[in-house]
């Protein structure tokens, strides 16, 4: 691997930027790996990447049925924060939020990590009430978040409409300073540049069309579109296709897939300066660097693997951005898509162990993952390796679903998940 | 959006109208305090979540109010059949042909 610097930059500009090596290498399958990782976005990616680089394991292949970071790592809002409810989820998310904080010199790739504030609206005496709780909560836990009243809010994010015969009036926000947003493309390529340098095969269009299991019931490798590979310890990173993965194993997973959608602008001058996040009415919205308003949907009702959604969905949420910030009612969205996110009963993630030997699985996201990607895959990497959770991820059991205990965030309503 | 046709009010009503309701023939245990930690858990939170044909429940919460099921391929969205509730759920056999059959056809 050729380290990014200024240095390199100028020894390219003279030689005509024709001396960039590929970022990573698309090697032919070996016949085995100690470890094969199903599913090369940002999640599965770092679980590689963090398992060589702390853990010494570097014979290691990802896995994914398409391109590296196209499933959801390359389609979701790319909002950072970790203000949840419980200890658990504090635990979790904050390891990630501590990451973040120095991935771009870690992986010597600019993730462009823009601690830039996330503030969440509270519309309702309910919002004001659960938000607040929430911000006790968050700093019992040493996560930061505070209350602003509707002048703070609007004076924080200056286009935010506080009238009051709004259709959906601002009753104050709950504002985490350090969340922001980060370039998803560039957590997926960066850990995949540094895994690969580390030995890692990164194998795309290379489909898992079933787990083989031995004698014992141990896990012996995958079989893919490219023919059996083997290996002892086998990581299921596949977020909406989890439960379709987990079934070749003859596990069944307390899991539902549901198309969530998302959409950008036409790109215009930095005009919106943070991350605003509407649960009440179902709208997010933050603006790249690009330019383009990044704006979040709600998910549809009923389960699915389409990956799209219905209009009246995204309009829904239009309807919702155009009513609060009344300056966007004239812009034009360019593109929209949907992903299949995989949601959990209690809206918390697994990450764990499985009761088949060497079968692992970091799964159940739901709507907000891309936050927890170092987080993530640093805990899973641990899972992995020493065949025990990390104990910041031992809460994340499969087995809370048969013990009852949940981390349920859904209840919490941090966010409409 | 989709267009889902009510086995109560017989026709075809924007889905707008209707509330899913989730997997389809998830039958309530009778003694449900005498049903083991597993067994709870499988009857409370284990989703089939079938990438392929999915049987469904439905309510036409906006029309009739009435719970129904439905027969919907996950991959395409179609449905291929919509039934009263407490109806035998049919063959997926029947719909294998037309279904998807978990393969994308992008």
């Amino acid at each position: 691997m050729r380290k990014y610097s200024v240095f390199a930059i100028a020894r390219e500009a003279l030689r005509g930027h024709k001396g960039w090596p590929a970022q990573w290498s698309s090697p032919e399958p070996k016949a085995s790996y100690d470890v094969v990782i199903v599913g090369a976005g940002g999640h599965g990616l770092a679980t590689a990447y963090y398992l060589a680089s702390e853990y010494g394991i570097t014979n290691i292949a990802v896995l994914d049925k398409g391109w590296l970071g196209g499933g959801n790592t390359g389609r979701n809002t790319t909002i950072i924060r970790s203000n949840y409810l419980y200890d658990e989820s504090a635990g979790i998310y904050n390891h990630a939020m501590k990451l973040w904080d120095g991935l771009s010199q870690e992986l010597n790739y600019n993730v462009m990590y823009s601690p830039r504030g996330v503030m969440m609206l509270a519309h309702n005496v309910h919002d004001v009430q659960v938000f607040k709780r929430h911000i006790h909560a968050n700093r019992l836990n040493g996560v930061d978040n505070q209350w602003l009243s509707p002048e703070a809010a609007k004076a924080f994010c200056p286009p935010l409409n506080i009238a009051g015969n709004a259709r959906y009036p601002i009753m104050g926000a709950a504002l985490q300073r350090r969340g922001g947003t980060a370039r998803h493309d560039a957590v997926a390529w960066g850990y995949a540049r540094g895994a690969a340098a580390r030995g890692v095969d990164i194998i795309q269009n290379c489909e898992v069309t079933g787990i083989r299991r031995g004698a014992d019931g141990a896990v012996a490798g995958v079989e893919t579109a490219r023919g059996f590979i083997g290996a002892s310890k086998v990581g299921v990173v596949a977020a909406g296709h989890s439960t379709v993965l987990m079934d070749m194993a003859g596990v069944r997973m307390p899991l539902e897939s549901y198309p969530l959608q998302a959409l950008v602008s036409e790109p215009v001058k930095p005009c919106f300066p943070c991350v605003v996040m509407s649960n009440t009415v179902h709208a997010y919205i933050s603006q790249s660097d690009k330019g383009e308003l990044v704006i979040g949907a709600g998910t549809d009702q009923y389960t699915s693997y389409s990956q799209t959604g219905g209009l009246h969905i995204i309009q829904h949420t239009l309807d919702a951005i155009c009513e609060m910030f009344p300056m966007f009612t004239r812009m034009k969205m360019l593109r929209s898509w949907g992903g299949i996110v995989d949601v959990t009963p209690d809206r918390s993630p697994i990450l764990a162990k499985t009761p088949v030997k060497g079968l692992y699985v970091n799964c159940g996201w739901g709507t907000g993952g891309f936050k927890a990607t170092p987080g993530s895959g640093h805990v899973f990497a641990h899972t992995i390796a020493r065949d025990e959770p990390h104990p910041i991820n031992a809460p994340f059991t499969l087995e809370r679903f048969r013990t009852g205990r949940l981390i349920d965030e859904a209840a919490a309503a941090a966010v409409a998940h | 959006m989709l267009l889902i046709h009510c086995p109560y009010c017989e026709e075809e009503r924007p889905e707008l109208e209707f509330r899913h309701a989730g997997e389809a023939h998830v039958a309530r245990p009778v003694e449900i305090t005498a049903e083991s930690d597993e067994a709870f858990e499988g009857y409370f939170f284990i989703r089939a979540n079938p990438r392929g044909i999915a049987y469904e429940r439905w309510r036409h919460i906006h029309g009739c109010g009435r719970f129904f099921n439905a027969v919907r391929d996950t991959v395409s969205d179609r449905f291929f059949a919509t039934y009263k509730a407490g109806r035998k759920k049919p063959d997926a056999a029947k719909f294998a042909g037309a279904a998807t059959g978990g393969k994308d056809k992008r």
